[in-house]
């Protein structure tokens, strides 16, 4: 359907009083979104600002050392750093702990290192396997085979008075520059 | 009655809806296309009405709190007064949106209503699809338990993976460092607020364009698409051969209509609402999270890419694909409708459905993933271990211990990560055993670091007798011959 053009206004060089309010007032409110968008931006993106410079991190007490044995595996949980009131149960955050010597730890991220799924320790077989994608990793939390490209997340530690801490806080993700820190020394398998 | 009708021309002389109403009512359609064929737009229509009612009936209950979500869940389920069909009528409803909007799609492909002058319509029908996927993904992290929670641990994880900008998506996708309570309240405001809002008002624009540009005549073959031609020759048609859409047409799209609510409504009354499953707590791991039916092929492909492609396949191929359907009307808006003579437009579809259809399908048993409980839970079959040596007995054991089972099944029974190993000593001879088992490789982990000698000559002596009765064992007729010459033979094979 072709529309009749409405009637045209005289194409005029001068500015009118009219238009000349009428963009006034355009850019009122463009200044007016500009004041507002600041705090919205602000308040939008408050969890990335957050997060910078490893804001979300902080040092957790995984308990005493003696709850690990050692050459042994074991799963324990902490609660993390930053709660909200409606968090629930969701803080709570499972890891994997393996002492390898009287002071020498690997504190592993529970988040398969493929897509986030648990993983699971077997003993008995010295594995963990990812329920989700098949992918496994030896006991020193190095990739063994299935879609991981790489080793579990591992989280520095340090030990307190016997008491042994975790610098942890943020969920891993292989993209992560986060995830991808170690212990100050590696232990080997 | 005058009542009524005077009530009705107080409100039309202030309204002024009962023209143009009545007019797109009126409005002529092509005759074929009164068919059967044309029913799933309005069907979809229909099913989005229906989400729409039913979402805000469960938001009457519904707490978008990570504390108190699955508990309110439990309540619908279980304390409120039919709370588990209506649970269950939003839950099938998805299902049947995501199928019909595909059936929608792509009977439209295939009948050529992208071409011009419909381009438009056909890309506002891609966002369409798009929020719908969204609409289904959110949806399933509202039903806050196990499977939602590790979903968005995998939806983090792809996040994570886009160059530059992953670390921020991921934060800005979770509210914070972690998945929790910031979470699910912004996955509720996307499911209740931000896309059904984008969707109304595209589903509307979409509505509108059918109505404006009149809707696709049924293809000819022949009836070619020529810009400068095909609006007049498209309004000859409706002059020479068209009825009122109303009532010549639409009482199809009506009983159609009013079969998907019953279909909905019966599968929500026999197969009742989806979970929740466990409670979304992460110290919990004994789960296999899955995702939902409509993103189970891509479960599939994330298990079956090689690792090093998946990361180039997760950032590239999406965008790729979404940018192909949304110039697909620039790239053919003109030639032939009718599939009859589209033959690689009908290839696409049939491979397209194949594909997700397979991954789909593989994703229903997930035979990549290992099988947790299967070391403790299923037993080595005991034809196995029948007249077997104290050894080979022992090799059974190490085998059921090692959780080899959890990726190798014997009898039909255990993980189908491996190979299964009913006639393995046919495959592999004893050598090969050995070096398979201590070194790993082809996707096995090695378990050198993990068999004493004893365990792995046990483990061995098991693994050869797993083969039928009517077979030998493989064995290296070389090393038997080295074995001979070099010393007088002695009995067995025993190493």
């Amino acid at each position: 359907m072709s529309t009749n053009p409405v009637t045209t206004p005289p194409a005029e060089a001068s500015i009118s009083r009219r238009g000349f309010f009428m963009k006034l007032g355009i850019l009122f409110n463009g200044f007016a979104a500009m004041v507002l968008a600041l705090p919205v931006a602000r308040f939008l993106f408050s969890s990335i600002t957050r997060g910078r410079g490893n804001g979300y991190l902080s040092w957790v007490s995984l308990g005493d050392v003696s709850n690990f044995p050692e050459g042994e595996t074991r799963m324990t949980t902490f609660r993390n750093p930053l709660v909200m009131p409606t968090d629930g149960k969701t803080v709570d955050t499972a890891c994997w702990v393996r002492r390898v010597a009287a002071d020498k730890f690997q504190v592993f991220a529970i988040n398969c290192a493929h897509l986030g799924c648990p993983v699971r320790w077997f003993a008995q077989s010295g594995l963990f396997m990812c329920p989700c994608h098949g992918g496994a990793y030896y006991r020193d939390g190095s990739r063994a085979s299935g879609p991981p490209e790489r080793g579990l997340f591992e989280y520095p530690y340090k030990i307190d008075n016997g008491v042994l801490t975790i610098d942890a806080g943020q969920l891993p993700t292989p993209g992560d520059p986060v995830a991808h820190r170690t212990s100050e020394e590696p232990p080997c398998a | 009655m005058r009542m009524i009708q005077k009530i009705g021309e107080w409100f039309d002389h202030r309204l002024q809806l009962a023209a143009p109403i009545r007019e797109a009512a009126a409005h002529p359609v092509p005759r074929n296309t009164a068919s059967w064929f044309y029913v799933f737009g309005s069907a979809a229509l229909t099913v989005f009405i229906l989400q729409l009612v039913t979402g805000i009936l469960l938001a009457l209950i519904y707490v978008p709190s990570a504390g108190e979500a699955w508990s309110s869940l439990q309540a619908l389920n279980h304390q409120v007064a039919l709370g588990w069909f209506i649970r269950a009528m939003h839950g099938w409803g998805s299902n049947f949106m995501v199928a019909i909007v595909l059936i929608h799609m792509v009977q439209v492909f295939l009948f050529g209503a992208h071409k011009f002058p419909r381009e438009l319509t056909w890309i506002i029908g891609v966002f369409l699809l798009l929020m719908t996927l969204g609409m289904a993904f959110t949806g399933q992290v509202l039903r806050f338990d196990q499977d939602a929670y590790w979903g968005l641990g995998i939806g983090a994880s792809i996040a994570s993976r886009v160059p530059v900008i992953g670390t921020f998506a991921v934060k800005l996708m979770l509210g914070g460092p972690i998945i929790a309570g910031a979470t699910l309240s912004r996955f509720f405001a996307l499911h209740v607020f931000v896309i059904p809002g984008l969707l109304i008002g595209f589903v509307c624009l979409h509505v509108l364009m059918v109505l404006k540009l009149g809707i696709n005549e049924w293809p000819m073959p022949g009836r070619v698409v020529r810009r400068a031609t095909y609006e007049a020759e498209y309004h000859a048609l409706t002059k020479k051969d068209g009825a009122p859409f109303v009532p010549y047409a639409i009482w199809k799209d009506m009983f159609f209509a009013a079969f998907i609510i019953l279909a909905v409504s019966a599968c929500a009354f026999y197969f009742g609402p989806f979970g929740p499953t466990g409670q979304p707590d992460p110290t919990i791991i004994q789960t296999a999270p899955k995702p939902d039916y409509f993103f189970l092929w891509l479960y599939a492909l994330l298990s079956l890419l090689p690792p090093a492609l998946e990361t180039p396949f997760l950032l590239i191929v999406p965008p790729l694909v979404i940018l192909s359907l949304i110039l697909l009307p620039f790239l053919s808006g003109e030639g032939e409708k009718s599939w009859k003579r589209r033959p690689i437009a009908v290839v696409t579809v049939l491979m397209t459905a194949i594909t997700l259809g397979t991954f789909t399908r593989l994703a229903q048993f997930t035979p990549w993933s290992p099988h947790m409980n299967a070391w403790s839970g299923d037993p080595v079959p005991d034809r196995y271990i029948h007249g077997t040596t104290a050894l080979e007995r022992q090799g059974a054991l190490v085998f059921q211990v090692k959780q080899c089972r959890n990726c190798h099944s014997l009898g039909d029974m255990g993980g189908q990560r491996g190979p299964t190993l009913d006639s393995v000593a046919v495959r592999l001879t004893q050598d090969q055993l050995i070096r398979q088992v201590i070194q790993g490789g082809g996707n096995m982990p090695a378990y050198g670091n993990n068999l004493s000698p004893a365990e792995t000559t046990a483990l061995v002596a098991f693994l050869e007798t797993l083969h039928p009765t009517t077979q030998r064992p493989a064995r290296d007729a070389a090393r038997d011959l080295v074995l001979s010459n070099g010393q007088s033979q002695t009995s067995g094979t025993q190493p």
